[in-house]
């Protein structure tokens, strides 16, 4: 693989460092057209996106704008500059960004998009910082450029001339960008593809590392809300005067959200909250539950709903199919919990704004906080710390709304904490959903007709993408009802398909079934559209010995996603006691994402998606009653734990394609894998 | 307010406190040891272990005026001088992804350490089971747990390089 980088000035631009001792790139992500036409704010430096920085000693320092949550993106990112840089990576440090409006292009953090959306522009960059390097060594020795190499922060000649990238650096920095830069042949990748060491390790495990609710700034004080316990609910009137007494506890103010309590510990404003008298209006929501919910949907799959996709005549197929089947599939709510619960700190004065937010939407916080203070978005000031999970919860900003609501009254920088229980109890929820799933088998046991009908909360990308099956199909439809039940919902690790493919890939094992076809070789047969999932397929075949026999009581089940920009596979062995209860011998993933950066990286996120949904399919779920949610920390809602994980083998196929997505890849194929294995070993 | 003297890390640090303060929040907002996390303030999760005269403790449901004399050790206390086995161990096995947990897992491993110091799956089970991560990085954990005891090999885990 090679290609050549155009480059033009609005894609990247030089900057010589203030002490004219180094090297300095700025670049911005590919697709942020609007970066060069934004206005600067005031008093900064044309400096956009991740920045890459050569001192004089040789050390190389790369700005990372998206948000490290555990992805392992701080490392990752930086791996792709250094490769094409050449750089030496023991010399290379990495710093997070503040948050910018424009600088760094989208800093949103989800969607399993960061690599696969800085990778032409990272490299790029690195590439073209090598090339001046190259360029002033060539220079200096009166040289052809072209016989010039470079490896490991030097750059050297043939006649054994050789120079560091560091005092190359400030003339390095005098020279043009040039406009076209070789990138290399992935065969010469030094760095890229090798397992490399996570660069937050030692922070993560030596007490270190700053997460949100570690921010510790001089004056500040500690505060926790009382919210409406109903979704939707408003204050109608409350009473402070016991929470006022407590011990530690400052000031008692109203704010959006409820009623908060500042204090001089997070622990004194727990007790604060618990003092207080509270009268709540309920709002509309007040008899909510979910036995309700859950007919509101069945009612609505009794009509046709809005057509997402379809192809062919689905129902007429149906109804002369030799072979009919039909399944109805429910998902539950499910929560983030991400183990940070939601906090942030901020700091309002006169006219400007400091907040630190472990945040997935670090511009998002930044401009919720500019429209709640009337500010103009250069006097807020947003730090991204370490971030304690996000899964996608921290994409929402309600967290850091608090804190500029409670701060601003407080007048003190003011760190909001979540208890687990308004962690647990106001989350925006992975939402709940009614399938109705109808399909049809030719004489041959061929499938010719797929209905799917889902009905779920708003919004339609949470509850319905991801649903046309990836399979030959030749009728099939798939219609939705969406309901608003008064539940937040949001993004949760692979969104839509977390619900979409555990029905799909629950169902076309049913037809396989039927059709007394093996699930794997069934699924083969109609991957005729989709070769990369195809091959990912039969690979976790390969992998997981599937044409070997099981001993009785033990069963494999499979799954795949084509999805996020790559393919995956699991396989799921487990076994089944005579009481019902079973135990997941292993996991054998195979995923295609295109170029690997970093396979122990891969590895990681494959291992944590597996353990991530089978809390989902295993362990508790969220329900209603009076319009509350009912449960409200780990003893009533559960996620794996350590005797439970199951050992997972990961295998990365050699791939040409395009790099992919990874962080949610992994999850949705997990719970009808573990499903299909559960159907397998009891018959 | 009642006044203590804590000892934590193995230094005396007068505080003033509520008596029923959990340690945690001691530890935390008195003390500025914020490395001890607060995960759900029953002692269901794990994420505020720590060790109480070498026996892990979970700090969020364990009073201040019960803690005496006793030595309290942090996970910024573990290792006075250079890297314990384990945060060694968690190093080469590139245990954590957000690392929020991860202090609290130390923590408890270091208990398990303290009390067998060639632990097998099941003491490792039993000891751990406590320690959630929603990360899902426990095979890293178990294998760090037995890298750190001697009785380990990364092979499997990939061939660092880099740092």
């Amino acid at each position: 693989m090679s290609a050549t980088m155009q480059l033009n000035r609005r894609d990247f631009i030089k900057t010589v460092s203030a002490a004219g001792a180094g090297l300095a790139l700025a670049f911005y992500l590919p697709g942020d057209e609007t970066a060069n036409a934004a206005p600067l704010l005031a008093g900064e430096d044309f400096s956009p996106n991740a920045f890459l920085r050569i001192a004089a000693d040789g050390s190389v320092l790369i700005t990372v704008a998206k948000v490290e949550m555990g992805q392992g993106v701080k490392t990752a990112l930086p791996m792709i500059v250094a490769e094409e840089l050449d750089a030496d990576w023991s010399n290379v440090t990495v710093e997070q960004s503040d948050a910018h409006p424009t600088k760094y292009g989208s800093q949103g953090t989800g969607g399993s998009f960061s690599i696969r959306g800085s990778w032409q522009m990272l490299r790029s960059a690195g590439a073209t910082a090598r090339a001046m390097l190259v360029q002033a060594a060539a220079r200096t020795w009166n040289v052809d450029p072209s016989s010039c190499k470079t490896e490991n922060g030097w750059v050297t000649h043939p006649s054994g001339k050789k120079a560091s990238y560091g005092e190359l650096a400030a003339q390095a920095a005098g020279l043009p960008v040039p406009t076209s830069v070789p990138l290399k042949d992935a065969h010469d990748f030094r760095i890229l593809g090798k397992s490399t060491h996570r660069v937050d390790t030692a922070s993560k495990s030596n007490g270190s590392a700053v997460f949100g609710i570690d921010v510790r700034v001089p004056g500040m004080l500690f505060a926790s809300i009382e919210r409406p316990p109903v979704f939707g609910g408003k204050v109608k009137s409350f009473d402070a005067s016991k929470a006022k007494s407590v011990a530690g506890v400052r000031d008692v103010v109203q704010v959006e959200s409820g009623i908060a309590v500042v204090a001089n510990s997070t622990w004194a404003a727990f007790r604060g909250r618990e003092a207080l008298t509270v009268e709540w209006d309920e709002g509309e929501y007040a008899s909510q539950n979910s036995a309700a919910i859950r007919t509101l949907f069945a009612d609505a799959v009794k009509e046709r709903g809005t057509v997402e996709d379809y192809d062919g005549e689905a129902e007429a197929v149906f109804a002369s199919a030799p072979t009919r089947i039909e399944a109805v599939y429910e998902a539950p709510l499910v929560a983030h919990v991400t183990m940070e619960p939601m906090n942030c700190t901020a700091h309002v004065q006169k006219g400007r704004c400091e907040i630190w937010a472990p945040t997935q939407s670090p511009q998002a916080v930044q401009s919720e906080a500019a429209r709640i203070l009337g500010l103009p978005l250069d006097r807020v000031t947003v730090h991204i710390t370490q971030v304690g999970g996000g899964f996608g919860r921290r994409l929402e900003t309600d967290y850091a709304q608090d804190a500029v609501h409670v701060a601003r009254l407080a007048g003190a920088p003011v760190q909001v904490v979540w208890k687990r229980e308004d962690d647990m109890q106001h989350d925006h929820y992975r939402p709940s959903s009614y399938n109705v799933l109808k399909g049809g088998l030719d004489a041959a046991g061929n499938p010719v007709t797929w209905l799917h009908r889902v009905a779920g909360p708003s919004s339609h990308g949470l509850v319905v993408s991801g649903s046309t099956p990836p399979y030959n199909i030749p009728n099939f439809s798939i219609d939705s009802h969406i309901k608003e039940t008064g539940v937040p919902i949001g993004p949760w690790r692979s969104v839509g398909p977390s619900l979409s493919t555990f029905i799909v890939e629950s169902f076309i094992d049913e037809l396989a079934h039927a059709a007394k076809k093996d699930p794997f070789e069934f699924r083969r047969g109609l991957l005729t559209k989709s070769p990369r999932l195809k091959r990912t397929l039969e690979a976790a075949a390969q992998h997981s010995s599937w044409r070997t026999p099981l001993p009785g009581g033990m069963g494999r089940g499979i799954a795949c996603i084509e999805g996020f920009g790559s393919t995956l596979a699991h396989v799921a062995e487990v076994s089944v006691d005579k009481d019902g209860s079973f135990r997941i011998h292993r996991i054998v993933s195979v995923i295609d994402c295109g170029p690997v950066v970093n396979p122990d990286g891969v590895a990681a996120q494959i291992e944590g998606a597996v353990a991530f949904g089978l809390s989902a399919v295993m362990k508790d779920e969220i329900t209603i009653d009076k319009g509350r949610v009912v449960q409200s920390n780990f003893n009533d809602y559960s996620i794996l734990s350590l005797p439970e994980m199951p050992k997972v083998e990961v295998h990365i196929i050699p791939s040409n394609e395009s790099i992919g997505g990874l962080g949610e890849t992994g999850v949705p194929a997990i719970a009808p894998a573990l499903c299909n294995a559960l159907f397998a070993a009891t018959g | 307010m009642p006044s203590y003297k804590l000892n934590v890390n193995g230094k005396q640090h007068p505080v003033q406190a509520e008596a029923e303060m959990p340690l945690l929040w001691v530890l935390r907002d008195v003390l500025g040891f914020t490395g001890t996390k607060y995960g759900c303030g029953h002692g269901y999760c794990g994420a505020c272990t720590v060790l109480l005269d070498g026996e892990a403790i979970r700090s969020c449901s364990t009073p201040v005026n019960s803690v005496a004399e006793k030595k309290v050790t942090t996970i910024e206390g573990l290792s006075a001088a250079g890297l314990h086995p384990l945060q060694a161990a968690w190093a080469e096995v590139d245990v954590p992804q957000c690392g929020y947990c991860q202090s609290g897992q130390i923590m408890s491993a270091a208990a398990l350490l303290n009390a067998r110091s060639n632990p097998n799956d099941e003491d490792i089970d039993a000891a751990m089971s406590g320690n959630l991560c929603r990360c899902g990085t426990y095979n890293r954990v178990r294998r760090a747990i037995h890298l750190a005891a001697g009785n380990g090999s990364t092979h499997d885990v990939g061939q660092g390089g880099g740092k």
